[in-house]
Formats: structure tokens, sequence, C-alpha cells
């Protein structure tokens, strides 16, 4: 009987299954304290103190840690969460309900299914082979992350339908109009990258974990060889860059939020949304921002590799041969390591969105459309082009 | 005619694509991010009270502790908002300000009423009413929001003034050059 218990709590179903609440553990929480870092963040870039007076009685008995914690704005989090949960959470009259109810949690589905097939860190096996961590490490990779995430922008139309009133449904029509246009030029920027991993004589694959492997290279002189330690960013700086553009767009964050502008849409889609309900709207944007930031970060900024030319092997290595501590090889501490210094590049890239918000004014809805259409997508063709042409003469 | 035409000159491509331009820009917001505040964190914090300032209108007594109202009723007429109610008494022939003859009885100023003008002050004769520093009125209902005599001197206090015009005026009828 326990034993039975056991092989059931341990079969590759259970352990999947526990990696993927894990992951949703991580993923919602960091959505929160985005959403805290967004507050206190917009704060400081407008000169004033932010959110700062929340705090949990018995930590404030800690002398010099719980002035400074509540100084931080740590515990509006759970303040602006409660809030959220308890406030009426009113349907109106004229919605169609089923609808209406359904778009958030279908905001939810594809924001947090995306996080199955991007790697967060690795470790090494005792043959130094480097085993991905990663929920489902499929060979369409990137491909179901478009696939999937796409499907987001459903809820948005569903939401704006439904709520029966014209500014969400003008919102939910600029919202279709916008991701469809930019995530043309998202996907194809992004393929100069698989065309240089794919090079010919390999098995093919779309897995991000991959694209990873082929930034991990060290320093070889001046020779073809150090080429593999070169992040694509620095390789394909425009590919990175038209990423990062769609990247925008495809969140909706400034300045591509003509979405859900206030100024003429009220507040789009989420206008007669409120409490919960607008909550996991809110939720799901953060995750669409972290599960993106964190697909740029693989792509092009090494994934979980410190530097350029400077793998994590090469690091583990180093710090095993210094200090000679044991543990600084187990797949454990590795892992871990890998993940902080992915999640540091995630959490940076998610503070340069932060950065762009208070920076670029928004574009006028035109303009994203021009932008999306007579700019980027021309841009990113003749970038697939050069790179094609290039990728070919080298790996001919 | 001082018109001076401006040659409106094409972007360039640097322009033309915005990156220097957001470069410069998250420069910026860099700078701004590390700044220190700009605000003031406001009820641990109070802002300083500038001289003449327009706040709670206030009734003060003079340096001698009478009260300086004789219940004219000017600002009661100036008030535009009608926020100013004044009940007119007498004083009383034992007390020793006998001589100034009236005061108010009842003096109530509505706060949710008042505009903060500052018309009272300037039309009191006797520079009993001022709109001192204090800005912030709070009240839980309709009656606590209206100040009442007491309460109007309270917040008033004294005003350090040597004018003294009622015991000159006294002084110089017992000696006889009443004007």
């Amino acid at each position: 009987m326990f034993d039975f218990l056991i092989s059931i709590l341990t079969s590759p179903l259970a352990i999947t299954i526990y990696k993927g609440v894990a992951a949703i553990l991580v993923i919602f929480p960091i959505a929160g304290v985005c959403s805290m870092a967004e507050r206190k963040v917009a704060a400081w870039v407008q000169d004033r103190p932010g959110p700062n007076r929340a705090i949990v009685p018995w930590v404030a008995w800690i002398p010099f840690l719980g002035r400074f914690l509540q100084r931080l704005g740590v515990f509006h989090v759970m303040a602006d969460g409660g809030k959220m949960l308890f406030k009426e959470d009113s349907t109106p009259g004229h919605v169609n309900k089923f609808y209406f109810i359904a778009a958030p949690l279908l905001a939810m589905i594809p924001a947090l299914t995306t996080v199955s097939v991007v790697p967060f860190g690795t470790y090494f096996d005792e043959a130094g082979k480097a085993i991905p961590l990663i929920l489902a490490n499929l060979d369409v990779g990137l491909l179901a992350v478009f696939a999937i995430s796409s499907l987001g922008v459903y809820s948005l139309i569903l939401a704006g339908w439904a709520s029966n009133s014209k500014y969400p449904f003008l919102g939910s029509v600029r919202a279709s109009a916008q991701l469809i246009s930019y995530e043309l030029s998202m996907t194809i920027s992004v393929l100069p990258v698989f065309l240089w991993i794919n090079a010919p004589g390999t098995t093919g694959t779309l897995g991000l974990a991959r694209v990873v492997e082929f930034q991990s290279g060290i320093w070889h002189g001046l020779s073809s060889a150090s080429w593999g330690g070169v992040w694509f960013g620095f390789l394909m700086p425009i590919s990175a860059f038209i990423f990062l553009v769609c990247l925008f767009a495809e969140t909706n964050r400034q300045p591509f939020d003509t979405i859900e502008s206030e100024a003429d849409l009220v507040g789009s889609f989420h206008t007669e949304y409120g409490a919960f309900k607008w909550g996991l709207f809110f939720v799901a944007e953060y995750s669409h921002m972290i599960v993106g930031s964190g697909i740029f970060m693989l792509l092009f900024f090494g994934g979980w590799n410190p530097l350029p030319w400077l793998p994590l092997g090469s690091v583990v290595g180093w710090m095993h041969q210094i200090t000679g501590w044991a543990f600084t090889i187990h797949p454990l501490f590795v892992g871990i390591l890998s993940i902080a210094i992915f999640l540091g590049k995630v959490l940076a890239m998610i503070f340069f969105f932060m950065a762009i918000r208070w920076t670029v004014p928004r574009f006028r809805y035109d303009q994203v459309m021009r932008i999306g259409w007579r700019v980027l997508l021309p841009l990113s063709i003749a970038n697939l082009l050069v790179y094609a042409i290039a990728i070919a003469f080298i790996q001919k | 005619m001082a018109v001076i035409p401006l040659e409106r000159k094409p972007l360039t491509l640097a322009e033309r694509t915005y990156l220097p331009q957001i470069l410069q820009g998250l420069k910026t917001t860099m700078q701004h991010l590390v700044a220190p505040a700009v605000t003031l964190e406001y009820p641990e914090q109070r802002p300083e009270i500038p001289t003449g300032y327009r706040g709670v209108p206030t009734l003060v007594k003079d340096p001698n502790g009478r009260e300086k109202c004789v219940s004219c009723q000017l600002c009661e007429f100036v008030c535009p908002p009608k926020a100013i109610r004044i009940t007119p008494g007498e004083i009383s022939v034992d007390s020793p300000n006998a001589h100034v003859e009236k005061a108010p009885k009842e003096f109530d100023i509505d706060m949710l009423r008042c505009i903060y003008c500052g018309m009272c002050q300037e039309v009191c004769p006797e520079e009993a009413i001022w709109l001192q520093s204090n800005y912030s009125m709070t009240g839980l209902s309709r009656e606590e929001m209206v100040n009442n005599k007491a309460r109007l001197y309270e917040l008033g206090g004294t005003l350090p003034d040597n004018h003294h015009k009622w015991d000159k005026k006294k002084a110089a009828e017992e000696h006889g050059n009443a004007h």
C-alpha cells in the first residue's frame, strides 16, 4: 500500500505536475511583485517616494529591517491583492454573462501555458552534459510559445465583445489588429537565430534550451570557434531589436498600449471588469511580460550564462577549483545558480519595460499600425534575407 | 512685421528611427530614478506656510485679552458664500470693556461654505478676523465643520498689536476731549 502510494507520488506524471505547480507558484508571486515594482519604479521616476505605508504589525517590531521593508512598500503587494480579492465583484446587467466570466479565465490559460516550454535553468549530469530545467522540452519550443501566446488575444476579443459597450469593443478590435500585425514581424525576426543553430546535417529543433546551448561557447582566441560564445543579441542586433519592439506591442506595454489607452478608450476591454476578474487580466498581462522577457533573454542574451564567452559551466568550474567545495558542482547548486542568473536577467528586462514606460509616450493607433506594417515588417524580412544569405555562406 | 520664416529641416535618418531620442529620454528617466523625492509625506511632514497665507478664518483678541470683534457685521454682509452668521450682543456695564459697548453673542463660520477669499479680513474695521496659517479643517459631521465663537477664539489666539483703539478713546473721553 505504502509502496503503491510512493510509486504514484514519484511517477513521471506526478513529477511533471509538481514542476508545473512550482512554476505557476513562482510566476504568480512574481507577477504580483512586478505590479508593486511598477508602482514603486513609477514613483521613483516621478520623484516621489511611492507606496510606503502598509506594514504587518509583527514585522514592524523588527528594529531596522521592518522599517526598511515598509519604506520599500513590500506589504502593499498583500494590501493590493487583498483589496482585489475582497471588493465586490460585480457583473454588469448588460453583459453576456458566460463569455464575460470566461474571458479573464481564458486570459490566464495561455499566459501560464507558455511557461511550460520555456527553460529557466540548467544543471550538469555526471557526464558533464547540460540538462535544461524545463517543464516540457519540446522540439517545437518557440513555435509552441507563439501559437499559444497568440491565443491570448481571444480573451481580449471575448472580453470586449461580451462587455456589450462601445469602448471595450473598440479596444478589442484594436487588440486583434495590433497583435496580428506585430506577431508577423516577431516571428520573422527570430528566424535567423534558428537558421543559425539548425545548421545542415544537425537535427533540427526550435527548442529554446538548444538556443542557449549555442550561446554557451568559450573564448577560443580570434577564430571562428569563438562565435559560439557571442550572444545572438550581438550577432543579430536587428533581430533582437525587432523582437524587442514586437514584445512591447504583444504585451500591450507603453508605448504600444493603444489597446487600453485610458485617454481615448477609458480602460478598453477591462472597462466593465472589476475586482478579481480584472485582477486576472492584470496577472495575465504580467505573466506575458515575464515569459516574453524570458524568451527574449534566452534567444538573444544567453539565457542563464552570466556573460558572453563566460558560460555557466566555466563559472561553476572555477568556483569548484578556487574553493574546492564539493557542493559547487552539485546539480542542485548549479540549478539554483542558473535559475538565479536567469531570473535576474528577466527582472532586469522587466525593469527595462518600466523605464521605457516612463520615457516614451504612447503612439497613436495609426502610428502603431504604420510602424508595424511599413517599418518593422519590411525590416524584419530584409533582415531575414541578409542573414539567410550570410548563414548560407558561413555554413555551406 | 517681425515675422521670421523658419526653415523646417527634414528629419535625419537617426531622428526618424526615434532611437537616439529614446536613449536620451531613457537617460533622463534614469536621472530621475535616482533623484531624491520632491514631495512631502504629508501627515508627518508639513509644508512651510508663507506669511500672508489665507487659511482658516479666526477671531483674535488684543494683548489685554479683550475680544476685538464689535459685531458690526460687515464681514457677514461682505461674505460672498454667506458662511458667516453673527448674533450681535451688548457688553454688560460692569465689564471693564463696557466702553466698547458691543460684542458678538454668537459668531459662527460655516467652513463648508467658506471659500477662503479673505474679504472678511479685508473689510474688518477692528482687525478682529484673520485668515491664519491653519489649512487643514476636517470633521465627521456638518455640525463639526461650523466653527462657533469659542472655537474661533481658540484658533485665533492673541494678535500682538498695540493699537488699543478703544482704551485711547476712553482715555480721551475722560480728559474731556471726545471728538
